[in-house]
């Protein structure tokens, strides 16, 4: 599996991600500058997490108009999965590939730790190494993370099976209290309607180590290679 | 001419921003203020001289960038 790694003016975990699909496919990704219209043919595209043009405006407004990203749109457009974290995700659906918004955290507090994830679908790219309602814990760190779309989109999301992860307690009780941001129905992370793009708000390539913590983010690298090679 | 656009939430989204703006003031001895909202004001210097030719293309600047239309409204005012 070959895969590129989109770079910003303010993305911080592009390293992170790159070492995580590394170890999992023995190849180094390709790192793509944000001003790079074109860029090599790759099986997957990974928007990295990180502070975008310092997330003047709104986070991720900037970056979702840059030439990379018209070229992303494009190739989404024509089915190259797209792997969209943490500020990744609020670009992407700034771009418009992912439906609903991220918005300030409910408490206004930035959130640095880990959460616990339910997996909603194990039919994806992205998840087909978890199994349908498993819990995950995987680190958050983000500001804007609270999931908003209006009732007429979350209604399509849920009825499509758009829903990839919802934060939850230890024990996979889906309520407020595993709730870290406020997010609507506790959505963590989605699907684009073919299941090619998905965003999520917490940090899997940060969870790929058990001496950092765990590695209940290396099964999505893992079934990507699968699915991809 | 000038654009002056303001940017918005739409009624119905949460704004925790405006809620604790709410709460300081009532707290600095302010129990009059209700509900805030928080939003934001953005300047546009614009080169076009025709009124509905700016307002046509400041539209279109905020649609595709200034804001989210999935979470906020925005109104224009030209003005000069």
């Amino acid at each position: 599996m070959k895969a590129a790694v989109l770079v910003f003016p303010g993305s911080n975990r592009e390293v992170d991600v790159a070492q995580a699909i590394e170890l999992v496919t023995a190849r180094k990704p390709v790192m793509v500058w944000h001003g790079d219209g074109d860029f090599e043919k790759t099986d997957l595209i990974v928007v990295p997490g990180g502070f975008s043009y310092g997330d003047y405006l709104r986070c991720g407004a900037m970056a979702a108009q840059s030439p990379v990203m018209a070229e992303v749109k494009r190739r989404a457009t024509q089915g190259v999965p797209v792997l969209a974290i943490c500020n990744g995700f609020q670009i992407v659906t700034e771009a418009g590939l992912l439906p609903g918004t991220l918005m300030r955290n409910a408490h206004l507090k930035f959130v640095c730790r880990d959460v616990h994830l339910k997996v909603e679908s194990s039919q994806s790219l992205f998840t087909n190494r978890y199994q349908q309602g498993q819990v995950l814990r995987i680190p958050v760190a983000h500001a804007e993370g609270n999931y908003f779309a209006d009732a007429d989109t979350l209604k399509r999301i849920e009825d499509r099976g758009q829903v990839a992860f919802r934060y939850c307690a230890p024990d996979g009780t889906v309520d407020g209290t595993g709730n870290p941001n406020g997010s609507l129905a506790n959505i963590a992370g989605v699907f684009n309607e073919s299941k090619t793009v998905m965003g999520l708000m917490p940090h899997p390539e940060n969870a790929i180590e058990s001496m950092f913590g765990g590695c209940d983010g290396k099964p999505l690298f893992e079934g990507l290679v699968e699915a991809l090679s | 001419m000038k654009a002056r656009v303001h940017v918005t939430l739409k009624t119905g989204v949460l704004d925790p921003q405006g809620k604790a703006i709410g709460h300081s003031l009532n707290r600095l001895g302010f129990p009059e203020v209700g509900d805030v909202r928080q939003g934001k004001y953005i300047e546009l210097e614009l080169a076009e001289t025709d009124k509905a030719k700016a307002k046509q293309r400041v539209e279109e600047m905020c649609r595709k960038l200034l804001a989210n239309t999935v979470i906020e409204n925005y109104s224009i005012e030209l003005v000069g």
